[in-house]
């Protein structure tokens, strides 16, 4: 060993026994306070009911399917209208003013109001029009209003990625004869998208959460039946158990996005 | 009449003048040599005659039509003249032979298969058969700009800029990238050079123009202006760039 690895080697152990006991630390200060508190019998009982969880576990998955296919449906779409809009915003041709304004007044707009507002004010206002059935169903109403506004932000998402491609790119192909459609088509939007697509993918971990939302219009989403379960339970445990599920989803794909992004930052350097 | 004149060519940044009524012949086959310190008006002026900047006022023929006249379409212009640029700029995402495909695929009504089969020749030609499938950043610095070369001449451009396109490169690489130049004078190509390649531009060029504050200031045989310059400013370019 070299004398700098023998001093690396020292460091990584102290390190390692530092950070062992910090930790142990930190644990065993929870699993002896938290227990004293007054409450904690109580909090115990009705959010990890063992029993609880176990008899509502299988049915909060069932209730997820729905979640996971309201977000199947709202994701594709989000990103097509989404792409559309940011195109909108930076048509060049005078003839596209008018759809300039528009895709400003509309990420203004879906930006601007809360996502449960959206959900509210198109699930329930647009259903009130007195459509027909199934037309007038909050499923559908309710995922437009998602499409909305995750629409909004994916489209400013697009737009900063339009931007990151260095002009020069758009010189070489302008000096080749391209014209700017092929251009945008062909140059700039491949490297865009390509630039995006870690902070895309938080957006459709945000997405994955919110499809949450509808349950305030009606679907019997994960978190409805979770709130069902409370009711009939008179316990808490169901909403943990919703958590879990979440989680399952989240952290893997949070920790994938983050990997995208570490390696794009590394191919940048 | 010359392949490409410029006549009076104004271009301005804002309060900056880049180039101040700049005149310049170039001969059908001739290689041209713009020399200069850095911000002279060399690129952009090879910006101007590309239509990627709009000048000012001037006017620019090629084979006797204005081409800088306002409001004129410049793509088809554009497809005649070719531009390399000093950092190579191919485009990440497409393999070497995409790069060089693209426009041709897009501007031209001509089979896939004519056209591969002419472009696989021109990578031949320039020592880049086995490159053909690579990405640009499997490429080393002279091999990426000579895929631009390539993809520049890929359109049959009438007429070729070359932006500085040594610049970029490690000193053992500028060689490979030279020789191409001296392949393309051969067959006749004609040219416009942005250059900081005293040496080449003394062997190479038909024509050497010296630039200052945005102003053909000397221009002549490349043994006249290199050898017996008459201008103090270009002596004291000369001086310090052949040092």
């Amino acid at each position: 060993m070299t004398r700098r690895q023998r001093y690396e080697a020292a460091q990584r152990r102290r390190s390692l026994i530092i950070a062992g006991i910090s930790t142990a630390l930190v644990i065993a200060a929870i699993v002896i306070f938290v227990p004293m508190a007054p409450g904690w019998e109580k909090v115990q009982r009705s959010f990890f009911n063992g029993g609880v969880l176990a008899d509502t576990f299988p049915k909060l998955l069932e209730a997820f399917k729905v979640n996971v296919m309201i977000f199947t449906l709202c994701a594709p779409a989000i990103a097509i209208l989404g792409l559309l809009i940011a195109l909108a915003r930076d048509a060049k041709s005078p003839a596209f003013f008018p759809l300039r304004i528009f895709g400003a007044a509309f990420t203004d707009v879906f930006r601007g109001v809360p996502v449960i507002l959206t959900v509210y004010l198109i699930g329930f206002g647009i259903p009130g029009l007195g459509l027909p059935r199934p037309y007038n169903s909050p499923y559908i109403w309710g995922s437009l209003a998602l499409i909305l506004t995750y629409s909004a932000y994916v489209a400013e998402i697009f737009r900063s990625g339009i931007e990151s491609v260095h002009h020069s790119q758009r010189s070489a192909a302008l000096s080749l004869g391209l014209s700017e459609r092929q251009v945008m088509r062909d140059v700039v939007l491949p490297q865009a998208v390509r630039n995006v697509v870690p902070s895309q993918m938080n957006m459709l971990i945000a997405l994955q959460k919110d499809v949450s939302l509808l349950s305030f219009i009606g679907p019997v989403e994960i978190f409805r039946q979770a709130g069902v379960f409370k009711s009939l339970t008179a316990n808490f445990t169901p909403y943990v158990g919703a958590a879990i599920i979440f989680l399952i989803v989240t952290i893997p794909a949070t920790r994938y996005a983050d990997y995208l992004m570490a390696k794009q930052q590394k191919a940048r350097s | 009449m010359a392949k490409l004149e410029l006549r009076g060519v104004i271009k301005r940044f804002g309060d900056v003048t880049v180039c101040d009524g700049i005149d310049l012949d170039v001969e059908q086959g001739q290689m041209v040599c713009l020399i200069g310190a850095s911000g002279a008006g060399k690129s952009t002026l090879l910006r101007c005659i590309n239509l990627l900047e709009p000048v000012e006022d001037g006017a620019i023929y090629l084979d006797g039509e204005d081409i800088a006249e306002p409001g004129l379409n410049p793509q088809k212009v554009r497809a005649r003249i070719g531009m390399v640029f000093q950092s190579f700029n191919l485009f990440p995402h497409m393999t070497a032979l995409e790069n060089v495909m693209l426009a041709p695929r897009r501007v031209h009504v001509k089979s896939s298969d004519e056209l591969r089969s002419e472009v696989e020749e021109l990578f031949t030609k320039f020592g880049l058969a086995d490159r053909i499938d690579n990405y640009p950043d499997q490429l080393s610095g002279g091999q990426q700009q000579r895929v631009a070369i390539v993809r520049a001449l890929a359109m049959r451009p009438e007429v070729m800029l070359f932006d500085e396109i040594t610049s970029a490169l490690d000193p053992q690489l500028v060689g490979e990238v030279l020789d191409v130049l001296l392949m393309l004078k051969n067959q006749g190509m004609t040219m416009v050079l942005a250059t900081h390649e005293m040496g080449f531009a003394r062997e190479a060029a038909d024509k050497v123009c010296f630039l200052q504050s945005g102003r053909i200031i000397e221009e002549g045989p490349p043994e006249a202006v290199f050898d017996a310059p008459q201008r103090p400013e270009t002596q004291a370019f000369l001086a310090r760039a052949l040092k």
